[in-house]
């Protein structure tokens, strides 16, 4: 064993739970009229520790802890930035966002940063059924902020519809589990993977990654598992989406990376053509529904689901290339989708009076920076060259090239073209002149707070950053990807995987 | 001057950027942005002049060469340069520059600020096309072109801006998609996105021929849809119609054929010879047909689109002929189009200016009122009809007598019908707009002829179309290096251009028949 103390190995999740636990408890304190959004101050203050934490831990030793059920290297210490500062932007985001009177504003941020516990937690785990309370923790936390609008009508029927197909897929991400217990008599990933390649043609090997995939591909909205999504993002609050669509997002990523790669690399011929299948279907379904949708947020949740598409073609490369090409595009996707939800939480207010393309009219004129930053993320989102949106796929196609995938990167290119309609029907909207019609959106010109505004740096400055030198934070998810592919010695012993 | 020699490409691209910048930042008030703009743009035309002042003819390959690794892995460089053919499609650009800004000096009178930091960053996506030597750096330019032009055709677009300005996007964004996949498909071969090195690989075979044949096929379809070439030009008319005439001046035209004669018959040789015959074939097809066109629009900018689309295929004719005199044509060719075209946009943006209509017919008479705008517009006519002694003669007969004596009289002789087309549209142009009776709204309408600014722009492009017409020989050493360098050992030679003196007064068919 390692000799660094294992909560060392875990010290961002545990600062992540002393914030939650914090916030939750000075919330309850509080006389009932008293403002709660300092609270989410703390609640931010406490992510952006859990961030430096996370970069501090690439001074450990790459290692596993308690009893090998948690792992710290390069992929997870990626992941964990990755996920704490998107939850950072949502944080500062809702600052300025939720009404002041908002009811349960402590327990909201006491949620977001809880949800982060389960994400970081997921991307960590390296023992299934850490995996699975992970993935538990964070989805609990997203069906309650998914609802958090209960006034309306659609906030329940938002969480609730979550709620329901969320744990049918987690059941099935149980099942799953249990058939390769079944098989192998052991929950730890390495284990796994070494019997694994032992027996790779194992029923209940087969059929338990089969039944894994759907949990996995559910969470990161993929289709056929897609049909949750545009009610899910149009009902919930804005801000809540700008997570909800990244974070919890890029740590299913992350363990669909880690089953694909760490636990069955003998698998790849089975899964390889599968997830082949559900990237030309996410794409080709998302951009399709995305070109009919007329409620911004609809829109933008099939384009998510044409993302996570662009982000599974990164399955067909070649071990360490794909990793670090799918790595890649999380962060590229989280930057920009993020930022496109700042500035749709802004233009359309929390109680979103505003959430059709046409009402985007004349934003340019209205408003010239938010205008400005909707093309700019609308840009990236179609993928021009110079913001990350176009590294992401390139470096995601680049790799189904380099693993002989031509048709695959033919499809999502041609794909890409086609949600280019989409994305520049509303940037043309904003760019058009208002219209007399609508004269509540005529007049509403939003204003840009400080939180708020840091939350549009963030998102602008990672946009530009990952697509002019993506050079360090490609080097970064290399060196995860290398990670994944040589798993760390533990205590019992495990052969070093070679590639099939 | 080592080090400007080393930093003048990369101070090229990033002026108007900063410029860009700056204007974004200024407050607007009153034509700030404009003067920022066009300072800029006048800066970036001197920069450019640097260019042929210490190009050394005679010596190969790239000048002002700079290659700096950008990204590690995949290997991106920073690799730009200029050779004869780039040379002054980099000076044009620079002049064109200061010309926009002056058109849209009382065109655009609101939202200065987002037009002239956008009309910037469009200068420096198109210098980065045309210096870029490396795949994925030239792409880079090559999409982000896009971007501020449909953004200004949106917003600046005379009636359906975003309409147009989506069907533009689409148009050129999609077939990308297959010249990005052709890209990266070399780069998984060979590691490598450089020009220079993919080049010699290619010239080696150490490429499967089938696959490779469809990469240089995705490579052109891309460039035959930006030009335009034939079937693919749907989106110009309602382009040219809709943007604003900075923009527009610049949509078509040179990006693709540049790249066409760089990236497709200067990478993929043996390829662009299998495809030559077709695109032959699409070229004549394109000067006909938009000749054709041409003559029974009654609006104006979509007769200046076909009349753009045939005088663009008469190029396309040029390069893809794959003779060294056509290629060394085509590039003049793209030059004087660019001059010529621009004073013709400036010229109709004047007119909609002051009478906000684009419709011919309500023109009428106009010479007696607008003096100098009749000149300077019959002036420009007579050089897009290839009148001899202006610049556009001298295009057209490189590419008709290099197509005549190397590719096929057959194809020369239908070419050249397109040149008497061209001739009786421009007449019928001049003549209802500026002659006969005065129209109606040419009389209720108070005349403003051109002024100070609307001088300064065209005078010095109507001697530059003089000069390039008696004097080519001033531009087209440089070219035929360029050319040269290209077309490489795999060229069908022709004896050298003999000079352009005895060219004038040659009598190939298809020009004695004016």
């Amino acid at each position: 064993m390692s000799p660094v103390p294992g909560i060392f190995r875990i010290l961002p999740e545990v600062i992540l739970t002393l914030t939650g636990v914090a916030v939750m408890l000075i919330d309850a304190s509080l006389a009932p009229g008293f403002p709660r959004r300092p609270l989410g101050w703390v609640a931010a203050m406490g992510t952006t520790l859990a961030l430096w934490a996370s970069l501090w831990q690439l001074s450990l030793p790459q290692g596993t802890a308690f009893s090998s059920t948690v792992e710290t290297s390069a992929f997870t210490i990626f992941f964990h930035v990755l996920i704490c500062g998107i939850v950072l932007v949502a944080l500062l985001l809702s600052l300025d966002t939720l009404p002041e009177d908002s009811h349960h504003q402590g327990e909201y941020y006491a949620l977001v940063v809880f949800g982060a516990v389960g994400m970081c937690l997921l991307t960590g785990a390296v023992e299934l059924l850490v995996v699975f309370i992970a993935l538990e923790i964070s989805s609990i936390s997203t069906y309650v902020l998914a609802g958090y609008r209960k006034q309306t009508g659609r906030g329940p029927e938002a969480a609730l519809k979550y709620f329901l197909l969320g744990s049918f897929a987690t059941a099935f991400l149980l099942y799953g589990i249990a058939m390769i217990f079944g098989a192998t008599g052991t929950t730890q990933i390495y284990e796994i993977a070494r019997l694994a390649q032992a027996a790779p043609n194992h029923l209940f090997v087969l059929a338990g990654l089969a039944l894994m995939l759907i949990g996995i591909l559910f969470k990161v909205s993929a289709a056929p598992f897609h049909v949750w999504t545009p009610d899910v993002y149009e009902g919930a609050p804005a801000p809540v989406v700008a997570l909800l669509s990244t974070a919890p997002k890029a740590a299913a990523f992350a363990l669909l990376l880690r089953v694909a790669y760490e636990m069955f690399p003998s698998l790849h011929s089975i899964w390889a053509p599968l997830l082949w299948v559900v990237a030309v279907l996410s794409m080709t379904v998302g951009n399709l529904a995305a070109l009919r949708q007329q409620n911004v947020k609809r829109m933008l949740a099939y384009s998510s689901i044409a993302h996570a598409g662009y982000l599974l073609a990164a399955f067909a490369g070649l071990g360490t290339s794909g990793i670090a090409a799918a790595s890649f595009y999380a962060a590229a996707y989280a930057a920009m989708n993020v930022g496109i939800f700042a500035v749709i939480t802004l233009v359309s207010g929390y109680d979103e009076q505003l959430p059709m393309v046409e009402d985007y009219r004349g934003l340019v004129y209205r408003s010239p920076l938010l205008g400005g930053l909707l093309i700019f993320f609308l840009v990236s989102l179609v993928g021009i060259p110079f913001t990350g949106g176009f590294f992401g796929k390139f470096y995601s196609f680049s790799a189904a090239v380099g693993g002989g995938a031509v048709w695959l990167a033919i499809i999502g290119l041609l794909n890409s073209g086609l949600a280019a309609a989409y994305y520049l029907r509303l940037a043309l909207a904003a760019a058009r002149r208002s219209s007399v019609k609508n004269p509540e959106a005529a007049v509403r010109a939003p204003q840009v707070g400080v939180a708020v505004g840091a939350a549009l740096l963030l998102a602008v400055v990672a946009t530009l950053v990952l697509g002019i030198v993506p050079g360090e934070v490609l080097r970064a998810a290399q060196a995860g990807a290398h990670t994944l592919q040589a798993p760390v010695e533990i205590s019992a012993p495990a052969d070093p995987e070679p590639r099939p | 001057m080592n080090t400007i020699d080393n930093s003048i490409l990369t101070l090229i691209l990033l002026t108007p950027l900063a410029g860009a910048a700056l204007t974004a930042l200024a407050p607007e008030r009153g034509k700030l942005p404009n003067w920022i703009a066009l300072l800029t743009s006048v800066l970036t035309f001197g920069l450019t002049l640097h260019l042929p002042a210490h190009f050394v003819l005679g010596q190969s390959g790239f000048q002002f060469a700079i290659n700096q690794p950008w990204i590690e892995n995949p290997a991106i460089f920073y690799h730009v340069g200029v050779d004869g053919l780039s040379l002054w499609l980099v000076v044009l650009t620079g002049l064109l520059a200061p010309v926009g800004v002056l058109a849209s000096w009382n065109a655009i009178r609101e939202r200065r600020k987002i037009f002239f930091a956008l009309f910037l960053i469009q200068q420096t996506a198109m210098f980065g096309v045309f210096i870029s030597l490396d795949l994925m750096l030239y792409y880079g330019f090559w999409e982000l072109s896009l971007v501020p032009m449909a953004i200004l055709i949106a917003m600046y677009g005379r009636k359906d801006g975003p309409r147009a300005a989506l069907k533009f996007f689409l148009f050129t964004f999609i077939p990308s998609a297959p010249l990005l996949v052709a890209i990266l498909w070399l780069y998984a071969l060979t590691g490598s996105f450089d020009l220079v090195t993919l080049q010699i690989l290619i010239a080696h075979g150490s490429f499967p021929a089938g696959p490779l044949y469809w990469a240089s096929f995705a490579f052109l379809l891309a460039f035959a849809v930006k030009v335009p070439v034939f079937p693919l030009h749907g989106w110009l008319a309602d382009t040219f119609s809709e943007a604003p005439v900075a923009l527009a001046m610049v949509v078509a035209g040179k990006l693709g054929l540049y790249s066409m004669l760089r990236f497709h018959v200067g990478l993929f040789p043996a390829q662009a010879r299998a495809l030559a015959p077709y695109m032959v074939a699409f070229a004549v097809i394109g000067i006909l047909y938009g000749a054709c066109m041409a003559l029974v629009q009654r609006d104006f900018w979509r007769l200046l689109a076909f009349a753009a689309l045939s005088h663009l295929s008469l190029i396309v004719l040029g390069i893809y002929g794959l003779t060294f005199t056509g290629s060394a044509g085509a590039i003049y060719q793209i030059l004087n189009h660019g001059v010529v075209d621009g004073a013709l946009f400036v010229l109709l943006g004047v007119l909609y200016d002051r009478y906000a209509t684009s419709e011919i017919g309500a023109y009428g008479g106009l010479a007696g009122k607008l003096p100098r705008t009749a000149t300077l517009f019959v002036i420009t006519s007579l050089a897009m009809m290839g009148l001899p002694l202006l610049n556009n003669f001298v295009g057209e007969f490189l590419i008709l007598s290099s197509t005549f004596s190397g590719v096929s009289r057959g194809w020369t002789v239908a070419a050249s019908m397109g040149v008497i087309l061209g001739a009786a549209y421009m007449l019928m142009l001049v003549q209802r707009i500026f002659y006969g009776p005065q129209s109606e709204m040419a009389t209720a309408k108070p005349a403003i002829d051109l002024r100070v600014s609307g001088l300064a722009v065209l005078w010095p492009l109507a001697v530059l179309m003089l000069v390039m017409g008696v004097a080519p020989s001033l531009w087209l050493p440089a070219i035929e290096q360029g050319v040269r360098s290209v077309q490489g050992k795999d060229a069908v030679v022709l004896p050298v251009f003999v000079g352009p003196q005895s060219a004038l007064f040659a009598s190939p068919e298809g020009e004695g028949q004016r």
